[in-house]
């Protein structure tokens, strides 16, 4: 089986539903347009990332008839798109929703939300509790939202489950602009190095697709620093958009070469499930102790 | 090689991106800055050509009578170089009306008056132009507070705000500014024969390099002396680092309300309602 991806490197503005709606609107179009089957945007792509006191403010039910666009493309290709969305008890979370056939099928709540240096999920945000496989019509996909993808319980669970590919929505700024270690080609930003090295251990570590879609674009001098990837269950780049630029980037997710990556190495097999368990029972348990 | 060398093609290509992007958001596409003649408003002016188009640009070069002809002169030398355009607004008579009248003798205050004075020709000009203010503070002086607040340090957006001295020097070189400019002496020329270095007490190199690996990286100071930094030269950095934070800072609020500005009205400047 095959699945075409199109990963939309894009610049939401924040705090405008309409006008991020619109691009999404279009991407999406395009995208069905050209054939493909599964859309990805970055985290938050619905409403911008440093919304602050704006997070209530756009904030959804998950049933907001303002869904109905998308929902409605959905029926033509499956979608994966960022917003804040609000629960029935009033918590905020900070989601990256996948919409198929006229349903918005799953929602991930971001887990590991980024509370340091300059980021305030936690101020604005509850935390996801699940890290939950989405079962689509062209395979079962982990999302991880940019900073669960920075723990490795996520991306380590899905694999467990044996998703087909980890989706990663992420609203990551650029920063480190001093030399680059050498054997960089092009000039690159510390942050995006860092990432790169992420992604590449994930999809080595679990053999799994690693699809990482960021977004570009400045909000208050903070500069997101693009960089989307694709790799293959074989941890091979599928391509890659730079830093800057709002783009599109295409590929294929097969799942003959995943089988074959997973063949190669197949750790899934050799995890000791019940040994993790048990070690973790005990840290668990101590740092209990330490707490009280 | 210094731990402070930036890639300067990828500083470049984000400080030309942040201007128009961020001027864009507010419906601005022109800018107006005070060119000095020296390497920070130069590497401004060069930043802004190249986002908004030299056409686009109105570098302002505001003498006071006291200021060093060179000034003027290199100033002229990078607006040429860069194509933008140009208005000479000398400072002598609105800066004197209130330093005569105040019969004012102290040094930095008359230099503070000078700065504001600037600014205010440049914020009156912004509007006459329908242009934002662009920033020339590096972060090396503002770090150190050898600014003039509501002055020199006022601006709509600010370029430098994240560079060291030195990696404005490395951007300058980069952009192919005048050598005239990039290598003379670092000055405010806010009196005669003045310099950078010697008001400090020390050079920007042995500055730069201690701040960067205090506020950047966050070494500690034993960490700096067994660096090889003498620690009475960490302790006076420190010392003026933090005397001079208010000058980064809005003025304080007090708070009364269950809303207030800074605390708990948290909005960005480009946020969309």
């Amino acid at each position: 089986m095959k699945c075409l991806v199109r990963q939309v490197q894009c610049n939401p503005k924040l705090g405008d539903w309409d006008a991020n709606l619109s691009m999404h609107l279009e991407a999406i179009d395009g995208a069905i347009r050209d054939g493909k089957q599964l859309v990805l945007f970055p985290e938050l792509s619905l409403t911008g990332y440093f919304l602050k006191d704006q997070t209530h403010e756009v904030a959804l039910e998950a049933h907001a008839t303002a869904f109905a666009p998308l929902l409605e493309r959905s029926r033509s290709i499956s979608i994966v798109a960022g917003f804040i969305e609000r629960a029935r008890d009033g918590r905020l979370y900070n989601a990256t929703g996948f919409f198929e056939d006229g349903k918005l099928l799953g929602i991930h709540r971001k887990v590991h939300l980024v509370t340091y240096g300059m980021f305030e999920d936690g101020r604005d945000f509850a935390p996801g509790l699940r890290f939950e496989p989405i079962r689509s019509r062209h395979g079962m996909f982990g999302i991880l939202a940019c900073e669960d993808m920075w723990h490795f319980d996520g991306a380590y669970l899905y694999f467990l489950d044996g998703v087909d590919a980890l989706l990663v929505a992420s609203a990551s700024p650029g920063r480190g602009v001093t030399t680059a270690p050498e054997g960089e080609a092009e000039p690159s930003l510390a942050s995006n190095r860092v990432w790169r090295t992420i992604q590449d251990h994930a999809a080595l570590q679990y053999q799994t697709p690693v699809l990482y879609t960021n977004r570009v674009g400045f909000e208050d001098g903070v500069l997101f620093g693009g960089g989307t990837r694709a790799l293959d269950a074989l941890a091979e780049p599928m391509g890659s958009l730079e830093h800057f630029d709002e783009g599109l980037l295409d590929s294929e997710l097969c799942s003959e070469k995943l089988k074959r990556a997973r063949a190669i190495t197949p750790l899934r097999r050799d995890e000791r499930l019940e040994l993790f368990e048990r070690e973790l029972a005990r840290r668990v348990q101590a740092q209990r102790d330490t707490q009280g | 090689m210094s731990v402070l060398d930036i890639q300067t093609d990828l500083v470049e290509r984000i400080l030309v991106q942040f201007l128009a992007e961020e001027a864009g958001c507010f419906g601005f596409h022109k800018a107006v800055l005070g060119l000095s003649g020296g390497v920070d408003s130069a590497v401004s002016c060069a930043l802004a050509a190249r986002a908004f188009g030299p056409e686009n640009v109105l570098a302002v070069l505001m003498p006071y009578t006291t200021s060093n002809p060179d000034s003027k002169n290199h100033a002229m030398l990078v607006a040429e170089s860069l194509g933008v355009r140009t208005r000479l607004v000398p400072i002598g008579s609105m800066v004197d009306g209130y330093l005569d009248q105040e019969a004012v003798q102290d040094r930095t205050r008359r230099g503070n008056v000078m700065a504001r004075a600037r600014m205010i020709v440049l914020y009156d000009l912004s509007a006459a132009e329908h242009a934002l203010v662009i920033g020339t503070s590096n972060k090396t002086e503002m770090l150190l507070g050898y600014s003039t607040q509501f002055g020199d340090g006022a601006s709509a957006l600010n370029p430098l705000g994240d560079l060291y001295k030195h990696q404005v020097f490395q951007l300058a070189r980069h952009l192919g500014l005048p050598p005239e400019v990039v290598d003379k002496a670092p000055s405010a020329d806010l009196f005669e024969g003045q310099s950078d270095e010697a008001d400090l007490g020390f050079t920007y190199a042995q500055a730069d390099e201690a701040l960067f690996r205090m506020v950047d990286e966050r070494w500690s100071l034993d960490e700096l002396v067994e660096a090889g930094f003498e620690r009475e030269f960490l302790l006076r950095l420190e010392r003026r680092v933090n005397l001079n934070h208010y000058k980064r800072l809005a003025p304080i609020v007090a708070k009364l309300g269950s809303r207030s500005f800074l605390t708990d009205f948290r909005y960005l400047r480009c946020a969309k309602h």
